[in-house]
């Protein structure tokens, strides 16, 4: 049996490969007609030969649960998810944006504070955030920067135009699979390469490092930039290593770092050197034992002075996460406008404020209608999604928005677009969100594309791969023919 | 390079080479029982002894037979010198450090463990074996021979090469071992000890070094334990011969920074080793040797990580 795209029906939802059943979008029409000219036989190597490519390139993350870490093989789809250059180009202009926008709160939250003495934003927001960091009050990062990685979670709603549904400026992870996902496509479906004007995804490295290497204490052609890790037992640590290995920088953790006379070094073989950029993947608190977590054993004590001193470069920068907080989110366009004097490219999934009082009745009368999100949780944790829970999961959830309104918001359920995936041999339509990575140092750039994530069980909405979604290579592709 | 990182290195090339070595040290025994006559028997008990495994091994050693052994030295996860447990350390320590090796070798070492793993639970039979030795010890072959033909010869290579020949350097000694009296002790008493049995042991324990050929070549005397035993531990060129792998981590110490502590432990070490009377031993009990030598082994591993590793208090628990 192969793929006929006749019986494909995405339903009500916007679908990114056919605009409706039997007819592919102008820029997938030739991945659909390679894919319907595929044999079942023919569709089930390829995917056995992704399978392999996964297994032995040892592509994994790691999985917490009661019984102990497992690595389990990268969950991937062989079908890519096209998006057009064009519809790239302008979306590429928004997050460039966003990020430009955000970067300026976060200086701004911790100096002038402009923002709130112009009554934009009410004061408490970042008062009460868990996120805030008071040791981080008059800090100037080099060139005002504070979010150098920003990877935000993009989805299409049924009108077909992308939205932002969340920024992780924290410690986005996702970006080594986006390339991984490339390098087995590449593999498995070599001839479509030669057809396709594919945006290649390589460049993420170079443009990471140059990014990093911007915020140099010490105007080194080369600085020591480091790459510092919780270590192997964490779940992105495939990705912390992977980074250090494409760019060509060590790959550290806590212990191997030492604090003298408020500069960092790490122990080496040769003895101490000295480290000008940390590109850290822990969270603030676990940053410096003296200042955060006293009992943190994945940080570096005096970390946070040689920082404050100006000895060392801390990408993101500690406090950084004062913007990745959905409540903050929701003023996002708000600053574009304040803080850019620009209109927003990119649009916000429209939301409700517990914190307001009008709003947040509406909230409650609504529970079987919208997601509510706690403020401070990523990976899909602690989430409502009213139309799909029962009424104690709504009583439950509405006792905790009255309990503590500023640490939820609630959005309508967006209804994702699908992408097919192959479900026993055939195609049949899963929902996709996107997540590009935007770096911002001396310049700006995105990925070209992202990680798309999909939701492997059908109806399913939920793509986080620590919660069974999968994933599947993101092609750009220009409508000119090759 | 990182202290930690050096760490990790040295103990993948030490895992890795325990695999084979674990691999040749069971397959001298089923070697060794092919070719002996009916009636002698092989201590099997002995070889988790000599292994350095009986502290984890809870039972009768003396009761011990072939099966059990065999579990305990291939697929035994409780204990830290059986194969699998060496190889899933090996993989460990190849996951902390795929950044600064080709890229390939991850893959030879994960697809190892993966082999071992569906493998072993049913590879432990006489029958099996013997196919599933002999791939552990290509494989790592393969490991060695692609780190020499494609990663560049920097610390990192040096630490990976120490961890090797040392791991190597205590094994060779240890296979002496088991052609020394332990494992044929009740046998040969039984039988009249003789000469034929003796060279069927020694040419096993060649074999399994693969050291036969070159043996015959640069002894050019039939096999007798004088001058295998001299070979295995004395002679300068033969690859596994435990003076080759010290003059090995000599040469490795001498490429990297601050190696004067090592190199004079190392040094010592040496000269006991040069210096020793194998025939006078071998009448009074080269067993005691051996013992000291994998003692100094042991030093010569105590001052690498004090010169190069991190400080114990330093390393997260």
């Amino acid at each position: 049996m192969q793929i006929d795209w006749r019986e494909y029906d995405g339903g009500e939802f916007y679908d990114e490969l056919i605009s409706s059943p039997g007819y592919p979008r102008k820029v997938t029409r030739n991945l659909a007609k390679y894919l319907s000219g595929l044999s079942s036989e023919e569709i089930t190597a390829r995917r056995h030969s992704a399978e392999l490519a996964i297994k032995t390139m040892g592509i994994s993350f790691t999985i917490y649960s009661e019984a102990g870490n497992i690595d389990r093989a990268w969950p991937f789809d062989i079908i890519p998810r096209v998006i057009s250059h064009k519809e790239w180009l302008k979306t590429e202009r928004g997050l460039i944006q966003r990020l430009a926008a955000l970067n300026c709160f976060i200086d701004d939250i911790y100096n002038e504070q402009n923002i709130i003495k112009d009554k934009i934003m009410p004061a408490e927001l970042i008062t009460d955030s868990v996120n805030f960091r008071p040791e981080c009050v008059g800090m100037k990062p080099p060139l005002g920067v504070w979010a150098h990685i920003c990877g935000s979670d993009l989805i299409r709603d049924k009108d077909g135009s992308f939205y932002v549904l969340e920024d992780n400026l924290r410690v986005p992870s996702g970006v080594s699979y986006m390339m991984e996902n490339r390098r087995v496509t590449k593999r498995i479906f070599p001839e479509l390469f030669e057809n396709h004007n594919i945006l290649p995804v390589t460049e993420y490295p170079n443009q990471l490092f140059d990014t990093l290497a911007a915020i140099s204490p010490r105007p080194l052609e080369f600085p020591e930039v480091v790459v510092l890790t919780p270590g192997i037992y964490n779940s992105a640590y495939f990705e912390h290593s992977y980074l250090a290995q494409q760019m060509g920088v060590e790959l550290v953790e806590g212990s191997d770092l030492v604090v003298e006379d408020d500069y960092v070094f790490m122990r080496t073989i040769n003895g101490l050197a000295r480290v000008d950029v940390i590109y850290r993947r822990i969270d603030d608190l676990f940053l410096d034992p003296e200042v955060f977590n006293a009992d943190s054993v994945l940080g570096v004590p005096g970390l946070m002075r040689a920082w404050q001193k100006g000895n060392v470069a801390i990408a993101n920068a500690p406090g950084a996460g004062v913007a990745d907080d959905k409540v903050i989110y929701t003023f996002v366009p708000d600053m574009i406008k304040y803080y850019l004097g620009e209109e927003p490219i990119l649009p916000n999934v429209p939301s409700y404020l517990c914190i307001d009082e009008e709003q947040r009745e509406y909230v409650l009368a609504n529970l079987d209608k919208l997601v509510v999100k706690p403020a401070n949780e990523s990976g899909g944790y602690g989430m409502l999604i009213g139309p799909q829970a029962s009424q104690k999961e709504r009583d439950e959830f509405a006792a905790l928005i009255k309990a503590s309104p500023r640490n939820y918001m609630a959005q309508p359920l967006i209804a994702l677009s699908t992408n097919p995936i192959l479900e026993s041999k055939n195609a049949e339509p899963r929902h996709v969100d996107l997540r590009p990575f935007v770096l911002q140092g001396r310049t700006s750039c995105v990925t070209a594309g992202g990680l798309t994530r999909v939701a492997m069980k059908k109806g399913s909405y939920v793509v986080n791969s620590s919660q069974g979604g999968g994933s599947q290579d993101t092609w750009i592709v220009s409508e000119e023919e090759k | 390079m990182l202290s930690r990182v050096a760490e990790r290195v040295y103990w993948m090339g030490r895992y890795m080479e325990r695999c084979e070595n674990v691999a040749r040290l069971v397959d001298v025994n089923t070697k060794l029982l092919l070719d002996l006559p009916r009636g002698v028997s092989v201590g099997w008990g002995t070889l988790i002894d000599i292994s350095g495994g009986s502290d984890f091994y809870r039972r009768d050693l003396d009761s011990a037979d072939e099966r059990a052994v065999m579990r305990f030295l291939l697929a035994d996860q409780n204990n830290p010198s059986s194969l699998i447990s060496s190889i899933t350390c090996a993989r460990e320590n190849a996951r902390i450090t795929r950044e600064i090796m080709p890229s390939e070798v991850y893959t030879l070492v994960n697809d190892l463990y993966l082999y071992l793993k569906e493998r072993l639970p049913k590879g432990i039979a006489r029958g099996e074996r013997q196919a599933l030795l002999e791939e552990v010890i290509v494989k790592v072959q393969q490991f060695s021979g692609m780190l020499a033909g494609c990663m560049s010869h920097n610390d990192a290579y040096g630490f990976l090469r120490l961890g090797c020949n040392l791991e190597r350097a205590d094994m060779t000694s240890r296979i002496v071992d088991v052609g020394t009296r332990r494992i044929l002790t009740k046998a040969l008493t039984e039988i009249e000890a003789n000469e034929p049995f003796e060279n069927i042991l020694w040419m096993s324990v060649l074999r399994s070094l693969s050291g036969y050929q070159m043996y015959r070549q640069h002894v050019l005397d039939r096999v007798n334990a004088e001058d295998v035993v001299m070979f295995l531990l004395q002679d300068p060129l033969f690859p596994r011969a435990v003076e080759h792998c010290l003059s090995e981590l000599s040469e490795s110490f001498s490429r990297l920074p601050n190696s004067d502590d090592p190199q004079r432990v190392l040094v010592s070490v040496k000269r006991q080793l040069k210096t020793a009377d194998i025939p006078q031993l071998l009448e009074s009990g080269l067993e005691e040797h051996i013992e000291s030598i994998q003692a100094s082994i042991g030093e010569v591993h105590s001052a690498i990580a004090t010169t190069w590793f991190l400080p114990q208090a330093q390393v997260a628990p």
